[in-house]
């Protein structure tokens, strides 16, 4: 009990900080909103899969990647196609020229189901090919990429490249991905249909649960070991490198980990929202996610989720008002987060909240203990030179 | 191609060449086990490029290293690690934002593996590892600090500690003394004849004072070669070795 | 290809090929203003392509200037908007590298997403002013029409000027960072900074200029870029992946291999493009720089060095 404590939930800090988020996305948010509402918070929370992946990946790895958005449309399509081959029954596409395949196929001429559409009949491929799929792809880059010691602003253009070309191939390859439009009109999961109110409250809180469990899982592996030897690689990669440790590896399996969060949350996107198209793969996605996670701050599970939650909030309502002001903002916020909060909300909440007398019993050390120590060295290093 | 023999390390014709500029050139030398021997030499003699080298950091392009009659010159830099060859850099190269503790820790030679390190523990050896470490450093009351506060001279010290927790047989150190205090010099020059008792250690050095006070047997590298080998007074008697530092 | 003679195969390639000069001469500008910047100072700018932009409206407007105030200038306006396109484009570098730039020095990755939020705002600036539909200058007479050498063969001549263009540029910029002190102030900041302040080189000052000098080309490649395109908000940022590739592919930091590469790219895209529809024809190009960049990740044209 004590290991789940400190392991999964991060101690007393850890824990409270999950436990408030818990509360707001299980609770407070259900009861406070209408459903249309919910739906949309939903529809951020799966962005919230791709930042969380992106302070393993990025926070704590120092491993910048422009292309989550690979992986959570790897994720959203493959959810996507399982949903579109039951909703395309030859009873329901009787009309087609080719009945039982799915709509736009019929209309780029296709008069059968391409080979890689197949397996995708089946439920239990379609949540292994969810998890598996993104993995496999993200192994590949990272051996080829780790192992040849390419990192940081290259592996960012990499990756945004491989997004670009991603989205340019399902945009071009109309029949066999639903083009620029995506996959759309889906309605029933084994029969179940998606899209009526009960089964949308239902999805929401299976994506809100499923969130949590990710992020007790980050936790987790950022606890470990681990997750120690990720912040020492990003501070001084080789004398991790000649401490014994393959630091290639442990890149890669962050970077496989990230690639399975993130889809997830793709797939729970299409579910909730009913559609997947390419817009949700490209380099604008991508680079959204980072935002997301640098608002919330790079360094924190918890606060990444409160980010993507804002930004999205702010986008929304921008977007209904003064859709010009948006990108103002959104380029202001970029320039501004790096600039003076490379933590992100979590930074500035870290930092003023244990000068606020009634949240203090919720940080777990006091932080003085380490300040007692500097100026111990400080008052050394002081005798030291006077010698 | 090597022949077996008795010593811990063993470099035979060692070469490597940058564009045609041999930094090391047909380099040969034996370290004994539970040697201490320190490598000095003018700079750009070659020292920190053998240590590179040993640690695999560079490929040569020639030559052979045999670490326990094992050859080392095709194997990756962790293997190296692992096979008993610890290196400290030059300037001191520990993790800044872990704390004295932490950096120790990290460096304990079990999880090595990605899911070994996802589920390894820290049990009570560890611990109790760290902590001897520690009051062999003199870090023992800084284990909570993070170690970008501590003084150069400390950062050295956490290195060499870090190098410790994995009780590697071959300990390479780099300038160790570079940047610090008199006082400091003198207790590394003691941390330095404590550690070296069961383990084979390779100094690189400028300080000659301080390379008195540790060197048993000395190396001197001019331009990727031996230039002379022996004791400090032997060395410093030798007419080549005056003629590099005093000739020019 | 049954249905083409061989005669009529040539010119398709001829012309197909000389497509592809077009979009070389535009990367090669884009590439070697980013070069610089990212060869020599280790840093990304995402806003590049919309400093390419900025040249392009900066033509379009001197062109709209000089249309309705001064027609008799028409033929020779032009010329004066590639020199002022470098300088606005080159003047407001100087400012981002001031203002943003100098304080993320240490932080490649965190400077990739502050100048990401630059290219936003710059976008959103050229919505805001220009409108969201394209524009194009009024090209002077003597850049259109076509060449022919052959009946079956008509080669643009606004083609063959951005290509001189860009054979001047090239030069000059070889002969600004190989054959003269200030590109050599430039090149020894980037080989060793402390050692080059120590020296008495202005490292400060030589980043900024350094930083100045590449989003200058970049407004030039704008101006070149009026010529075979209209210019729209989100010109710049649909070439910046493929400027990228072509820095990254020629190996950052050597202009041979900036050239070489950014021919390469055009003209298999170009080539690729008649063959088979233009957005397989990008997938593969892509495709192919980046598993050549797995497997040399160095860049074709990069030189061993000593780390």
């Amino acid at each position: 009990m004590n290991f789940v404590y400190e392991r999964f939930l991060g101690g007393k800090s850890g824990a409270i900080a999950l436990g408030i988020l818990a509360l707001l996305i299980l609770v407070v948010l259900p009861l406070a909103l209408d459903l249309f509402r919910l739906n949309l918070v939903g529809k951020y929370l799966t962005y919230a899969f791709a930042a969380v992946s992106l302070v393993l990946l990025w926070g704590y790895g120092g491993i910048l990647s422009l292309g989550q958005g690979i992986f959570f449309g790897l994720g959203g399509y493959a959810m996507a196609m399982f949903l579109k081959l039951e909703a395309s029954d030859p009873e329901s596409t009787s009309i087609q020229t080719t009945p039982g395949i799915p709509d736009f196929m019929d209309w780029n001429q296709l008069t059968e189901l391409p080979w890689f559409w197949v397996p995708f009949e089946s439920f239990t491929f379609t949540l292994l090919a969810i998890l598996l799929v993104p993995s496999i792809f993200a192994f590949i880059i990272g051996y080829s990429m780790f192992k040849r010691r390419v990192g940081g602003v290259y592996f960012a253009i990499i990756t945004q490249v491989i997004a670009v070309i991603l989205t340019v191939l399902i945009v071009g390859q109309q029949g066999f991905t639903g083009g620029i439009n995506g996959i759309t009109d889906l309605r029933t999961l084994n029969g179940w249909d998606i899209r009526d109110d009960s089964s949308k409250y239902i999805l929401y809180f299976i994506n809100a649960i499923l969130l949590l469990g990710v992020i007790m899982v980050s936790k987790f592996i950022l606890t470990s070991k681990l997750g120690q030897l990720l912040l020492a690689m990003k501070d001084k990669e080789d004398r991790v490198r000649f401490s014994g440790y393959d630091v290639s590896n442990f890149k890669i399996f962050v970077f496989c980990v990230s690639a399975v969060i993130a889809a997830i949350g793709g797939a729970m996107f299409t579910l909730q929202v009913g559609f997947m198209s390419p817009s949700f793969v490209g380099i604008v996605p991508s680079i959204e996610m980072v935002i997301f996670a640098a608002v919330g701050g790079r360094m924190s599970l918890v606060g990444v989720v409160y980010g993507t939650l804002l930004v999205n909030y702010g986008k929304t309502a921008f977007s209904e008002t003064f859709p010009e002001l948006w990108l103002f903002l959104m380029g202001g916020l970029f320039i501004a987060v790096v600039m003076f909060f490379p933590n992100g909300l979590a930074g500035i909440y870290n930092k003023y909240a244990p000068k606020v007398k009634f949240l203090k019993p919720l940080f777990d050390k006091p932080v003085q203990s380490e300040k007692k120590s500097a100026t111990k060295i400080e008052s050394e290093a002081t005798t030291e030179g006077a010698k | 191609m090597t022949t077996t023999t008795d010593f811990l390390l063993a470099i035979e014709d060692l070469t490597v060449s940058f564009d045609g500029f041999k930094a090391v050139d047909s380099l040969t030398m034996y370290i004994d086990k539970n040697e201490l021997r320190v490598v000095i030499g003018p700079n750009g003699a070659g020292k920190t490029t053998l240590l590179d080298l040993i640690c695999g950091k560079t490929k040569s392009s020639s030559g052979s290293i045999s670490f326990k009659n094992k050859q080392m010159t095709k194997m990756a830099e962790h293997e190296i690690v692992r096979a008993g060859i610890g290196r400290k850099f030059q300037t001191p190269s520990i993790y800044e934002n872990l704390t004295v503790y932490q950096n120790l820790e990290v460096s304990y030679p079990e999880g090595r593996g990605v899911f070994g390190s996802l589920f390894f523990k820290t049990t009570d050896e560890v611990i109790k590892r760290v902590n001897e470490v520690a009051k062999e450093i003199q870090l023992e009351n800084f284990l909570d600090t993070e170690a970008a506060i501590l003084s150069h001279g400390q950062k050295q010290w956490l290195e060499i500690g870090m190098l410790l927790m994995q009780d590697p047989e071959l300990l390479m150190l780099d300038e160790p003394v570079a940047g610090m205090s008199a006082k400091e010099r003198d207790e590394t020059a003691e941390l330095l004849n404590r550690i070296c008792q069961n383990r084979s250690v390779i100094v690189i050095e400028h300080d000659m004072e301080f390379v008195k006070k540790i060197a048993r047997k000395v190396t001197v590298l001019h331009q990727g070669k031996i230039l002379a080998e022996g004791t400090m007074d032997n060395v410093q008697a030798d007419e080549k070795v005056i003629e590099v530092y005093l000739g020019h | 290809m049954g249905e083409y003679s061989v005669q009529e195969l040539t010119s398709i390639l001829a012309m197909q090929g000389f497509a592809g000069i077009s979009l070389f001469s535009v990367l090669l500008l884009m590439a070697l203003g980013l070069a610089i910047i990212f060869g020599q100072m280790g840093v990304i700018n995402m806003a590049h392509g919309e400093f390419m932009a900025m040249g392009a409206y900066t033509t379009y407007l001197l062109s709209v200037v000089t249309e309705s105030y001064f027609p008799a200038f028409m033929n020779y306006y032009f010329l004066f908007a590639i020199v002022v396109s470098f300088l606005v484009a080159g003047l407001f570098g100087y400012l981002t590298e001031f203002v943003l730039i100098r304080h993320l020095y240490k932080r490649p990755l965190d400077t990739l997403l502050a100048t990401w939020g630059l290219s936003l705002i710059m976008q959103q600036s050229f919505r805001s002013i220009f409108g969201a539909r394209e524009v194009s200058p009024t090209l002077p007479d003597w850049l259109m029409g076509s060449w022919m050498p052959t009946e079956t063969i008509f080669i643009p001549i606004n083609g063959m000027f951005v290509l001189g263009l860009t054979t001047l540029v090239t030069i000059g910029v070889f002969l600004l960072m190989y054959r003269s002190s200030w590109g050599l102030n430039v090149r020894a900041t980037t080989q060793n900074r402390v050692m080059s302040g120590a020296v008495g080189i202005n490292t400060k000052q030589v980043d900024r200029l350094t930083f100045a000098l590449g989003c200058g080309i970049a407004g030039i490649a704008g101006a070149a870029f009026t010529t075979i395109a209209s210019t729209g908000p989100t010109s710049g940022s649909l070439y910046i992946v493929d400027t990228f590739m072509v820095v990254v592919f020629g190996g950052a930091a050597s202009l041979f291999g900036t050239i070489a590469s950014a021919f390469t790219i055009a003209q298999a895209q170009s080539i690729l493009e008649f063959f088979i529809s233009g957005s397989m024809a990008k997938v593969f190009t892509l495709l192919a720089l980046v598993i050549i960049l797995m497997m040399r990740p160095e860049g074709l044209f990069s030189i061993k060095v000593r780390k």
